[in-house]
């Protein structure tokens, strides 16, 4: 199989943000994935599998995230981030 | 051997072995490890976070029992967290490239977090933080186990260095084992600065950033007297330092036999010199020192030591304990004189801006009836063991003064209701420490029987200086013209009135002002009983008519450095061991 790279521009639209059960949600999920797994806020980029460096985006509600894989699984993954983000997180 | 210079806040030196407390209370004990210890450290610290990880998963599934999954999420969160291969490295890092105990790399690397969440815009995101503080906590109290240790269970003799102490903090201290302490932060009327004087224990305040320059069990120097902390003297700096303290203790043994003698001037008028005191134990050290009473007593531990309010039995047990310890010598008690800020117990006020200029003292009292009135209550209670006076800070109106007199009055009348056998009159005054107050001081003396000069508070008020602000301190000088105006002011026109006028201020702990205050008028000093012998000894050295000459080519002066430099050429002549 070979290495793709994937990106998609998504909106944080829960009310609370990406805060720890968010961030915690979308590490559990990027952590399934093969691919290396990034979010870029602006000029910040940080891994995906890693909550602690979701946080540190300090995303609020409408701030806009690109997500980033790269790896054999990465259509999938991206596909999967950025509905999970889309969703609101299903709160 | 590193030095550092602070501010200077209780003197003596102290030498000894170091104790670390970080923010939170914790002690960490060392901040770095040998290279061969390493590896145990990341053993030590992988311990640590399992075990937290195991807790946090009990919870988790307790909590997800008891009231659904979704309130045991955040435990996940909260795991992931802490198995976050970004965290677990950087702590790694730490221990393996720079040798930190797990124990610092943990906190160091939890707090670096919690600070980015803190400055984070959004509310919600910056409440976070506290996860962060949790899992620090969490983590610590594995890796120290029971080797952690709080301040009041400091056991051998050690020097306390700390970011910052709280008052209550420094109030738990146990005097028989903590040498000395030095903070990074800190000023010197603060009130840390007063309890460590109260305590007799060496302290130097404001040093600015040095706690990752020292680990636990190093050798330190805290100079009181230089306001200089010494980490890691060399051998030659060591031996100086203990031949000061040998000093020390000799000039302390030739004073203590003016015990039984008078605070008399050697042309035989006698001034009266009572101690300042902070802690009921305190009242030993003013019987062996020879004061004539308490000219201040001070009743904030009461409310810092504990965390609850303390009950009118409280304080009546610290007040009659004092009193009765006393046998019949004046105890002046001067009511709670703090800021919203440093009691605990009372509902958050709002965050003041300039809480000097805020609601602090006489104003928090009359604000806070229900806990003025317990303390007036032990008050007017202990004033039948002995000679009492009672004593209001901070006050710049009447008003203040007639509500607080009312209360007082209210609380007497009361009492006697509630079958109490109390002394027809107590004898109220105030703290003249407000400039207003000196500016009124005519109307004021008609309805008060006594009044004492704070020159802390005063000298701030006057010069508009926060002695806290290291770009300013150089301003707040006792010396200042203006301030002696104030307080020759006070003293002239409490003559006038017949009122008995003291100073308790930390001015009078310095000899040198002694013949100026006494040429001045002064007849009643209040000082730290560890200056008693000092004091008194300055006292026995001169006469009135001296000090009226001094006092008197003083007053012409007209800036606080041409005061200061008269004043310590004048001492060195008439007492030379105590010119500094």
């Amino acid at each position: 199989m070979s290495s793709e790279i994937r990106t998609k521009s998504v909106t944080i639209s829960n009310e609370e943000g990406l805060h720890a059960r968010p961030a915690s949600l979308f590490a559990q999920i990027a952590n399934q994935f093969n691919s290396q797994i990034s979010v870029t806020r602006g000029e910040e980029s940080v891994d995906g599998k890693s909550i602690l460096s979701i946080l540190t985006l300090g995303a609020t509600q409408g701030v806009r995230l690109i997500i980033r894989a790269e790896g054999t699984d990465a259509d999938l993954a991206v596909q999967q981030l950025s509905q999970l983000v889309e969703s609101g997180f299903d709160e | 051997m590193q030095i550092l210079e602070g501010i200077p806040v209780s003197p003596g030196v102290a030498i000894g072995e170091v104790v670390v407390i970080d923010n939170e209370g914790f002690r960490i004990p060392t901040r770095f490890v040998t290279r061969d210890a390493v590896d145990d450290e990341l053993l030590r610290m992988q311990h640590a976070f399992d075990s937290v990880a195991a807790d946090i998963s009990r919870n988790q599934t307790r909590i997800s029992n008891q009231l659904g999954q979704q309130y045991g999420a955040i435990f996940a969160a909260h795991l992931q967290m802490l198995q976050d291969p970004t965290l677990v490295n950087e702590v790694t890092s730490m221990i393996t490239a720079k040798h930190h105990s797990a124990e610092y790399a943990v906190s160091k690397t939890l707090r670096r977090y919690a600070k980015i969440f803190q400055e984070l815009d959004d509310h919600y995101m910056a409440e976070r933080a506290h996860d962060f503080f949790d899992l620090e906590k969490n983590l610590l109290g594995k890796l120290l186990g029971r080797r952690r240790e709080s301040l009041s269970k400091i056991s051998t003799p050690a020097i306390v260095l700390a970011h910052n102490l709280t008052p209550s903090e420094t109030a738990k201290l146990d005097p028989r084992f903590v040498l000395g302490f030095a903070t990074e932060v800190g000023g010197p009327s603060s009130h840390t600065a007063i309890v460590a004087k109260g305590l007799e224990i060496p302290a130097v305040v404001g040093t600015g950033h040095f706690l990752t320059d020292v680990s636990g069990g190093d050798v330190v120097i805290v100079d009181g007297d230089h306001g200089q902390v010494v980490l890691n003297p060399d051998d030659k700096t060591l031996r100086r330092y203990q031949e000061e303290l040998e000093q020390h203790r000799s000039l302390a043994a030739e004073l203590s036999v003016l015990r039984d003698l008078p605070a008399e001037t050697k042309d035989g008028v006698r001034i009266q010199l009572g101690a300042n005191i902070e802690f009921p134990h305190e009242v030993n050290a003013c019987r062996e020192r020879g004061a004539d009473g308490i000219g201040l007593y001070r009743t904030e531990f009461l409310y810092l030591g504990a965390d609850e309010e303390p009950t009118e039995e409280d304080h009546y047990r610290a007040y009659a304990h004092v009193i009765q310890s006393m046998d019949n010598r004046q105890v002046v008690f001067r009511t709670l004189d703090l800021g919203a800020d440093k009691l605990g117990q009372l509902p958050r006020h709002e965050e003041e801006n300039n809480p000097f200029l805020g609601v602090r003292s006489i104003r928090l009292s009359l604000r806070n009836l229900d806990l003025f009135r317990v303390q007036l209550r032990a008050l007017i209670r202990a004033s039948a063991l002995g000679p009492v006076r009672v004593m209001f800070p901070m006050i710049a109106t009447l008003q203040e003064l007639r509500q607080a007199k009312m209360l007082l009055i209210d609380t007497m009348e009361d009492l006697i209701e509630d079958g109490y056998e109390l002394e027809e009159k107590l004898e109220i005054g105030i703290m003249v420490e407000v400039p207003s107050a000196v500016l009124m001081l005519d109307k004021f003396l008609k309805e008060v029987d006594f009044v004492s000069i704070g020159t802390n508070d005063l000298i701030q008020y006057c010069l508009a200086v926060d002695r806290s602000n290291k770009d300013v301190a150089n301003l707040y000088r006792a010396s200042d013209p203006a301030v002696l105006r104030l307080i020759q002011s006070t003293i002239l026109q409490s003559a006038e009135f017949g009122v008995p006028v003291n100073l308790c201020g930390e001015m009078s702990t310095s000899p040198k002002y002694v013949p100026l205050l006494l040429g001045l008028g002064l007849r009643s000093l209040s000082v730290p009983p560890s200056s008693v012998p000092e004091i008194k000894q300055v006292c026995r050295s001169v006469s009135i008519k001296q000090c009226e000459e001094i006092a008197e080519r003083v007053m012409h002066l007209e800036s606080a450095f041409e005061v200061d430099a008269y004043l310590t050429d004048q001492l060195r002549q008439i007492f030379p061991e105590l010119a500094i």
